[in-house]
Parts: structure tokens; C-alpha cells; sequence
């Protein structure tokens, strides 16, 4: 069992890594990976809502969609919004230096397609709610560890000699096409 | 505009939205904006996570693009229509319900009709929720705009996308399979360059056509006559 958990952790983090592999989370890959800060802070964010996000997912699922499975994508997306919403009210509640820390991430996480993208695997894979727990962290870790990644060589690349041409977007986007090649090296991790 | 410099935020910045802070425009120039000059995909970076995912071959893209036009066409009348009953605190709510109800309409429909495309495309139908080109076009656009204009504006920008996506799934299916549209296009003695279709091969499609399209717009600068441009009115007054 605890083998099985951990297998969905180490998948989601790294062989399917949801920002490299499954392109979902881009937009706050692109907007908030200039600087290694404030991409741990948001990593630490997404790893959070995430976590949350698939436990209320697992509790919809087992308890009321099995009578309106077309409700699915409209419950989810309200439920998520208002999760949002909650967990912003008591972070500013308990401790307003950690929401001023979160800023403007946390209300923007709602349209981040990684947790909506989460809630849609989660169910399509029927998994239950430890391994929809450990699925969650592993996505979350993963979407840290391709924030940071990035956010370095961005660092990196504002002092070097790069052609006004390929300054700005065209950069990024290449130097995520190399890192996602360099998590395909992955996809041998487990060949079962 | 910077590019993405609005990436990743549900609320537009008003300097995101020309149309609804500038003096009016015409009707061809809201249909005509959002597919060239402010394509959501290669200018505003937008909607980035279906463009990279599902372009792996050309007919992908164009049930992604459909899909995606028919839920900005509609949210965009919805929102359009009901804008004086949606009130201002929740409208990010009430747009977000619209959207995903045009969602939910398409996803069934697409289910119905080509059952291997909807397999094919997964997850990304039901991602179309929170693409944020959508809800942007609805903040920025349709909920101050008569029904009309934001209906020219949906159509637009939708075109505009579904352009973007079929540059990206013609590239990376030639590239990548050495066909078009299932069609073989070289012969057999073509070997494909399979990373081109893998997740690796969207970032940097995208990556290069962006450069291109960075390289023609600095070509056409350059042949464009200078005294058109605004520093040099500048000086003129200040000489005069």
C-alpha cells in the first residue's frame, strides 16, 4: 500500500511532471519564475491549495456526483473558487504577514489549471483519498521543483549576452522546451 | 504591450483592455484585433497550457480551436447579455459558472460526435475552464460591451486562437510524424522527428515561432519610412 503511495508521489513529480510534461500550470510558470523567492513562495501556495483542493474533490466524488456526473466540472470549479476564497480569509485572519508574503498568488491560484487539472485526473483515475493525498503532494512538489528550476536559469540568463531577438518570451519558452526534454529522461524510471 | 506581462492573472489590468479604456473602435477592428494584432496565443501569451498540449497533430488543434471558439462565442453572449444583472463583487464567479457550462456543452457534444478526438484531447476539454484568454476577453470586453461587439470581438479572438493552434499542430505534425492530417507527406524514407510531438516539442515550436514572428515585425519596423514614429515628432516641435 505504502509502495503504491509512494509510486504516485515519485510519478506525479517527476515522470509526469505537470508543468514539463502535462502543460498544465503554465501561466504561473511563465509570470512568477524570474526570481527563485517568489517561485518557492508560490510552489508553497499551489503545494498547499493542491492538497486541500484533492480532499474536497475525494469527498464530492464518494458523496454527492454519484447521482449528477454532469454537475462534475461545474461543482469543482465553484468549489475550488470558494476554497480559495476560505483559505485567503484565514491566512489574513491567523497571519497576515504570511498572507502579505502570498500577495496576489493565492486568489490567482483559482484559475491555475494544475489544481482544476488535479480534480480531473484524480477522478478519471478513481483514486481514493490517500492516494489522491499523496498525488496531490507529488504534483505539488513537482510544480516547486519545475518553478525553481526555471527561476535559476532565468537568474542566470538576465547577465548573459543573449540576442535582442530571443530576449523575453522566445527565451523562455525554448529554455522550458530544454528542461522538459531533460524530464522526459524520467519516463525510464519505472518500466513495468 | 509586454508579453506576458498578464500572464497568469484572472483579473485583466485595465492596460490589458485597449478597447474598453480607448475611444471607441469600429466593428471590423473588434473582429479584426484579436486575431492579428493582439492574437491571445502568439502576442498575449494567453491560453498557453491547451496551445502546447493538444497541438501534437493538426486535427487535434482543430477540435481544440472549434471547442475553444464555440465557449468564447457563447460565455461572450451570456456575459454580454446578462452584464447589468451580474453583480460587480461576484462577476468573476458568474463568469466562471458561464464558461464552464459552455464547457460542459462541449464536452458532451465533442463525446458524441468524435469520440477518438475527445479521448485524444483528455483533460484539456474540460481545462478550457480556466483557459485565461476566456475570462479575460469576458473582463475585458464583454461585460461592458453591447451584445453585438462583444460577439465580434468573441468570434475574433477565437479565429485568432484556432490560427495560432493550427500553425503549432502543422508544424509539429510535419516535423514530427512527417504527415498531415494522417496523411503521409515525404514517403517512407522519412524518418520523423518523434521529439517534436512529445511534450518537449511544444515548448519549443512555440519558442521558435514566437522568434519568427519577433524577426518578420523587427524586418518591417526597419523598412518602415521613420519619420512616422513618435520621437522624431518630437523633436521636430521642440525645433519648431
Amino acid at each position: 500500500m505504502s509502495g503504491e503511495l509512494a509510486w504516485i508521489l515519485v510519478s506525479a513529480m517527476l515522470v509526469n511532471n505537470f508543468t514539463l510534461v502535462l502543460f498544465l500550470g503554465l501561466c504561473p510558470f511563465m509570470g512568477v519564475s524570474a526570481r527563485v523567492a517568489t517561485a518557492l513562495r508560490m510552489g508553497a501556495a499551489n503545494i498547499f491549495v493542491l492538497v486541500i483542493t484533492s480532499m474536497s474533490v475525494w469527498f464530492l466524488n464518494t458523496f454527492v456526483l454519484q447521482s449528477a456526473p454532469f454537475l462534475r466540472l461545474i461543482s469543482f470549479i465553484v468549489v475550488i473558487a470558494s476554497l480559495v476564497q476560505i483559505v485567503e480569509m484565514a491566512v489574513k485572519k491567523f497571519s497576515p504577514a504570511l498572507f502579505r508574503e502570498l500577495g496576489i498568488f493565492l486568489p490567482l491560484i483559482t484559475t491555475n489549471c494544475a489544481i482544476l487539472g488535479l480534480a480531473i485526473f484524480q477522478t478519471n483515475r478513481g483514486y481514493g483519498f490517500l492516494e489522491g493525498l499523496s498525488f496531490a503532494v507529488g504534483a505539488g512538489l513537482g510544480l516547486t521543483l519545475a518553478l525553481v528550476l526555471m527561476a535559476s536559469i532565468r537568474e542566470r540568463t538576465e547577465l548573459s549576452d543573449v540576442p535582442g531577438l530571443a530576449r523575453g518570451m522566445g527565451l523562455v519558452l525554448i529554455l522550458a522546451g530544454s528542461l522538459s526534454l531533460a524530464f522526459m529522461g524520467f519516463a525510464g524510471l519505472f518500466s513495468t | 504591450m509586454e508579453p506576458g506581462a498578464d500572464v497568469g492573472s484572472a483579473e485583466p489590468a485595465p492596460d490589458t483592455a485597449p478597447a474598453g479604456s480607448r475611444r471607441s473602435t469600429t466593428p471590423s477592428q473588434d473582429l479584426l484585433r484579436g486575431f492579428w494584432r493582439e492574437n491571445p496565443v502568439l502576442v498575449q501569451l494567453l491560453g498557453l497550457c491547451p496551445a502546447l498540449a493538444v497541438t501534437n497533430t493538426v486535427a487535434n488543434s482543430i477540435a481544440m480551436g472549434l471547442a475553444t471558439f464555440f465557449v468564447l462565442v457563447g460565455s461572450s453572449l451570456f456575459v454580454s447579455t446578462l452584464k447589468r444583472l451580474i453583480p460587480a463583487e461576484v462577476r468573476i464567479s458568474a463568469y466562471i459558472l458561464i464558461i464552464a457550462t459552455f464547457v460542459t456543452i462541449a464536452d458532451l457534444a465533442l463525446a458524441a460526435v468524435v469520440p477518438d478526438i475527445h479521448k485524444a484531447l483528455g483533460a484539456f476539454i474540460a481545462l478550457i475552464v480556466v483557459n485565461c484568454m476566456i475570462l479575460g476577453r469576458q473582463e475585458a470586453f464583454a461585460s461592458k460591451r453591447p451584445v453585438g461587439r462583444a460577439l465580434l470581438d468573441a468570434a475574433g479572438t477565437g479565429a485568432g486562437f484556432m490560427v495560432a493552434l493550427l500553425i503549432m499542430g502543422t508544424v509539429r505534425e510535419v516535423l514530427g510524424s512527417g504527415s498531415i492530417l494522417g496523411r503521409p507527406l515525404f514517403g517512407p524514407g522519412y524518418e520523423p522527428w518523434i521529439v517534436m510531438i512529445l511534450p518537449p516539442g511544444g515548448f519549443l515550436t512555440l519558442g521558435f515561432v514566437l522568434l519568427g514572428f519577433g524577426w518578420w515585425r523587427e524586418r518591417r519596423d526597419a523598412e518602415t519610412p521613420r519619420v512616422r514614429r513618435w520621437p522624431h515628432g518630437v523633436t521636430a516641435r521642440r525645433a519648431a
